[in-house]
């Protein structure tokens, strides 16, 4: 009987759901509070700092140069590449701000609200400078640039042309442009930055317990920062409360507070508030995508050309730096269809804004959100319906080379896409449109098909010139003396049920049950380098490297089995805890076979004691593929919309708990809705954010998300050892496009062209009017 | 996230509470549910030094029937009105607008008499106070006095409600049976702030509407009875070309200001659907 496969409920869940996680801040007991000063303006010149009297000042007060006297160096996020601008990024602000909410100044005081008070008695003065916001503002001819090291603001650029797109336009029955723009959105963890900085005086080390999705790196750049051995640090990742790729930078924030704790040797908690994760933790979006399409008389598409331009904000994100956005646009804007003549230029733009970092689906939301709308205003033109425009153009033979020379593995696009519009059934869902339009209500369908670049390893990482090249997974693997068996794996899962999902993979390799494995992950100290959690990879990639050190303990367990029953390893099966002799009716508890190599190993001479094993795993990487179907009803007077049904085909390989799988997808959805219809931070001219709460950053609840319905592929992998592929974001990167598609196709009557999401009642008025749709 | 430092005191009458609030002069302020207050101490935007807790006066707590109106102590939570307080056209007209204002848990903290006192253009309280023409009881150093809605709302989050004074009591005359209420709210995600919001109720014979009300909210500095659009609508067939002619009509009447959820031509749009949309409410409810 097989564990893989079975909606088994998470390991994780009792505790979880019992209130007895344990998150960064349950472990702040005791501990000092650590708050910032934080920068009221965008850009400007510090002229001045004024701090309370000494004798006033109940805790510490540290600056910029504190800090440098103190040896830390500003953080280096690098790409190798020539049309990358380097910038450095100070802990605290010493000479200049470039975003509001830059940290300033950091406050040691016995609680919270004392140091909410000191924080309040420091003033920075400030000699404002050109406040550069938007990406018009920061291309614009006369724009200053937001720091020296980057004139004209493009911090990265990507650019390629096959030779054959301007004849491809030229010989096009169809062109389409389009002009559009993602409004900057936030990840919105429940849980927020921050971490603990605990000082051992006996090893004089520092422990930072911290919410972080990458807490080996973290390690590795705290050291290089603070310019201290890296052994002197341990970070622990414990439970946490969401990241969503957020939590993956290395903040300015951490270096601060682990200097801090070393200087002061004393416990100090720094937990940021909902606000100061708005100004100042990590930014995602904020793009406009201007891209032509040619096709042909029958639809096919024949060329891309396009000039993307993402707003990178103030810094490039340490490690993964500003290349993530564009470079990835760059890479992956093809999508899942089969084309050949590609040009496009890809910007990284800086600005006076919060830093951008990757947030779940990263350029893909946006990209797909522009190749379904290409196919759906194409086929609008050339009279060729939505589906049948995708029947044309998608990919349907493996493994598939990609304009930008990505290798596409075994998929199921146009499968999953058919599965998907048979059951959305179109021609039930056309005759309710047409009766609900006689009426004057507006109904609409969308449909979203796309690839996902999953569980990719060092080659695809490098290949973006990372001076910091993450990808691959360590795992070590005992049994002990019990036959229980621990896991410690480099990846940090913070939700995803990534501890059950492998127990399950292991449980089948040794055979033994699900809970009598133990995974340890996100601590320094306890497991071995690894990269985290983050970009789909986890179930591939530190799968992969549990599945093999799982063989060769199930190995090690034949070969003991072999010899206590005096059998050739080979013969031996692993099962239901027991090792059986093929041919025989004897068996041996695996438990027994863990004790007699642990408490008798000298019976075994040919072996070393105790079962240890290790796995690595680095793959190319993998395409998971999925079809979205929205349906909407739009109210042309308030401009509001409403998800009547949600559908996914999702394919993502062999799938290890459907459940985990199907949360993964409906949690993706819904941020993916929340970007299409909600969710929008704003800046105004100032660099000042108007939605720095959340009674006006809007994330949906459940009152606004529908139930998501959700049905499996199963086109196993070849390119990685489980045959599971990654399914972290696909939920995220197809709503956006299925839901405009649907909003588009409900107001099809008015011509209204939805290019700016959220696609807010505002906008959809506006829209309206503009195509002089129905008044109110 | 931390409010700065306050003391805190927690009368049992009404009169230890007025004395405290002359003890305190400006440093004092009343807290009621605290769900508008408390939000706006931890960012620190509003610091009072002495915060006076009204939850355990017992004389302003609950709803009484008076016959020809409701009294509403200023301490009753929202979610009093989950259910109809009175068996009449109001107590049902209450329940529909409840539903409305924030969320489950909110509601049984939050209070009518601090909705009122807090006067955010987009309360729902304040809509129906204005609306049904409610009178204030408020209490100060001279006494009692009683002050109509139409007088209470001054601007934005001010009322006549002096610093040294306490709002105890609300009165709310009831509608006649036979009238109809329809109320309709629109915002961005369920338990928002409205962006725009009406309320109406009529008394419709053989189709006709022979008296109505009408009033807006969350689409100026307060909610504002249309008094002027009440007289139009008395005597028309109620059909929804009336309401939609009288949602138009109000579209001119109103100047609203934009902001990022909103800009003003769309909240002129929505102030004329909303109040079409509570008119087409009201009629269903009447007839
Ligand atoms: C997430 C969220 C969503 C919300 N959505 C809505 C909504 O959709 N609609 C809505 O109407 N409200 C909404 N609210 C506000 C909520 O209804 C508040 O309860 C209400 O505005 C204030 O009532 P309170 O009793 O909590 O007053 P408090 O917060 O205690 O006090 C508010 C102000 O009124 C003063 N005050 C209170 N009582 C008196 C009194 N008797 N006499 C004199 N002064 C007094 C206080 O000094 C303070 O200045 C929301 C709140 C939250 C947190």
């Amino acid at each position: 009987m097989s564990w893989i496969g079975r909606t088994l409920p998470r390991l994780e869940d009792p505790a979880l759901l019992r209130g007895l996680g344990r998150y960064f801040a349950d472990l702040a007991r005791g501990a000092q509070a650590v708050k910032f000063v934080r920068s009221p303006m965008a850009a400007g010149v510090i002229t001045g700092i004024d701090l309370p009297d000494p004798e006033d000042i109940r805790g510490h007060i540290f600056l910029a140069r504190d800090l440098e006297a103190g040896g830390v160096r500003p953080v280096q996020a690098v790409l190798d590449r020539p049309d990358y601008r380097r910038v450095p990024h100070p802990a605290l602000a010493g000479a200049r701000v470039v975003f509001t909410g830059q940290a300033v100044a950091m406050v040691v005081a016995e609680t919270e609200a004392l140091a909410e008070d000191l924080a309040e008695q420091v003033f920075v003065d400030i000699e404002p400078e050109d406040p550069v916001i938007s990406i018009g503002d920061a291309l614009a001819e006369d724009a200053r640039p937001v720091h020296p090291e980057t004139p004209g603001n493009v911090m990265v650029e990507g650019a390629m042309r096959t030779p054959g797109v301007d004849q491809a336009f030229t010989d096009a029955a169809c062109v389409v442009e389009l002009n559009l723009r993602s409004q900057r959105q936030t990840a919105m963890p429940m849980e927020g930055r921050g971490g603990v900085a605990d000082y051992d005086a006996a090893s004089g080390r520092v422990t930072l317990y911290a919410s972080v999705q990458m807490p080996h790196m973290l390690r590795t750049g705290l050291a290089d920062a603070l310019a201290i051995d890296e052994g002197l640090l341990r970070v622990v990742a414990p439970d946490v409360g969401g990241g969503f790729g957020s939590k993956m930078a290395l903040f300015p924030e951490y270096v601060a507070l682990v200097w801090a704790c070393f200087r002061l040797k004393r416990k100090l908690a720094w937990i940021e508030d909902r606000r100061e994760n708005f100004l100042a933790g990590s930014h995602s979006r904020d793009q406009i995508f201007s891209v032509k399409g040619a096709f042909s008389a029958e639809g096919r598409l024949l060329a891309i050309d396009g000039d993307l331009r993402s707003n990178v904000g103030a810094y490039s994100c340490y490690p993964v730096t500003c290349g993530v956005e564009p470079l990835m646009a760059f890479a992956e804007l093809p999508g899942p269809y089969d084309f050949a003549h590609y040009g496009v230029r890809s910007r990284g733009i800086t600005s006076n804004t919060a830093m951008m970092a990757p947030y779940r689906g990263v350029a893909r939301p946006m990209l797909t959100l522009t190749m379904e709308q290409l196919m759906d205003r194409a086929g609008a033109k050339l009279g060729i319906d939505p589906v049948e425009m995708r029947r044309r153009n998608l990919v349907t033979k493996f493994p598939h080379t990609s304009p930008t020379g990505l290798v596409f593995d075994e998929a199921s696009y146009l499968e999953a896409m058919e599965a998907a519009v048979k059951i959305a059934d179109y021609p039930a869902f056309r005759a309710r449109q047409a009766e609900a339009r006689a009426g004057g209500r507006y109904l609409g369908i969308g449909l979203a098909v796309f690839s996902e670049r999953t569980g990719y390893g060092t080659p695809a990482f490098a290949a973006r010139k990372m001076a910091i090249v993450p990808g691959y997974e360590s795992v070590d693997c005992e049994m002990g003396p019990s036959g229980q068996v621990t896991l410690r794996i480099g990846a940090s899962p913070h939700g995803q049920g990534l501890k059950t999902a492998l127990a399950q993979l292991v449980a089948d390799r040794i055979g033994i049950a699900p809970d009598q494995i133990r995974v340890i992950a996100g601590d320094t100290d306890a497991t071995p380098y690894g990269w985290g959690s983050f970009a789909s990879r986890s179930m591939v990639i530190a799968g992969g490297a549990s599945q093999f050190a799982a063989d060769k303990v199930a190995d090690k367990l034949r070969r003991i089995a072999g010899q206590l029953m005096e059998v050739p390893p080979e013969t031996i099966t692993l099962g239901d805890g027991l090792a059986m002799a093929a041919g025989t009716n004897r068996s041996l508890p695996i438990g027994d076979l863990a004790r007699a190599i642990h408490s008798q190993s000298h019976r075994f001479p040919e072996m070393e004691p105790g079962i240890r094993t290790q796995g690595f795993y680095d793959p190319p990487g993998t395409f998971s593929n999925a079809a979205h179907i929205c349906e909407v009803e739009v109210d042309t007077q308030t401009g509001g919309v409403r998800i009547d049904r949600f559908l996914v085909v999702e394919d993502a390989g062999l799938l290890i708990n459907p459940m985990i799988v199907d949360g993964q997808i409906a949690g993706g959805v819904a941020q993916g809705i929340a970007n299409a219809l909600y969710e929008e931070l704003i800046y105004d001219e100032y660099g000042t954010l108007l939605t720095s709460s959340l009674a006006d950053y809007l994330p949906p609840t459940c009152a606004e998300i529908p139930p998501i319905e959700i049905h499996h592929m199963e086109t196993l992998s070849p390119e990685t050892v489980t045959g599971a592929k990654g399914v972290g974001e696909g939920g995220t990167i197809g709503a956006p496009a299925a839901v405009v598609s649907a909003i588009m196709d409900a107001l099809a009557p008015f011509g209204v062209e939805i290019n700016t999401i959220p696609a807010t009642p505002d906008r959809i008025r506006a829209a309206l009017r503009e195509a002089k749709g129905p008044a109110r | 996230m931390k409010p700065a430092s306050f003391s805190y005191h927690k009368p049992g009458s009404v009169s230890a509470a007025l004395a405290l609030l002359a003890q305190f002069g400006e440093e004092g302020k009343i807290i009621a549910g605290g769900q508008s207050l408390v939000p706006s101490m931890n960012f620190r935007l509003a610091r009072p030094e002495t915060l006076i807790d009204i939850n355990h006066i017992a004389e302003i707590q609950g709803v009484s029937d008076q016959g020809d109106h409701l009294e509403i102590g200023a301490v009753t939570r929202h979610a009093t009105f989950h259910h109809p307080v009175s068996p009449c056209p109001l107590g049902r007209m209450l329940t529909k607008v409840v539903a409305n204002i924030a969320h489950y848990p909110i509601r049984q903290r939050g209070t009518f008499g601090g909705s009122l006192s807090h006067a955010d253009p987009a309360s729902e309280w304040c809509l129906v106070a204005v609306t049904m023409g409610a009178e204030m009881e408020i209490h100060g150093p001279a006494g009692a006095r009683r002050v109509p809605a139409a007088q209470f709302f001054r601007g934005t989050f001010t009322t006549a409600v002096g610093r040294d004074e306490l709002l105890a009591r609300i009165r709310l005359p009831k509608l006649p049976e036979g009238w109809g209420t329809g109320f309709y709210e629109f915002s961005r995600r369920k338990g928002d702030f409205a962006l725009a919001m009406a309320l109406a109720a009529l008394k419709v014979e053989g189709g006709t509407i022979r008296a109505a009300r009408l009033g807006l909210g969350a689409v100026g500095a307060h909610p504002q009875r249309l008094e002027a659009l009440e007289a139009e609508l008395t005597g028309q067939p109620a059909t929804p070309q009336t309401f939609a002619a009288i949602g138009a009509r109000a579209q001119t009447m109103v100047t609203p200001s934009g902001d990022i959820h909103g800009s003003a031509e769309y909240r002129r749009e929505l102030a004329a659907t909303v109040i079409a949309r509570a008119l087409t409410r009201a009629a269903e409810d009447a007839a």
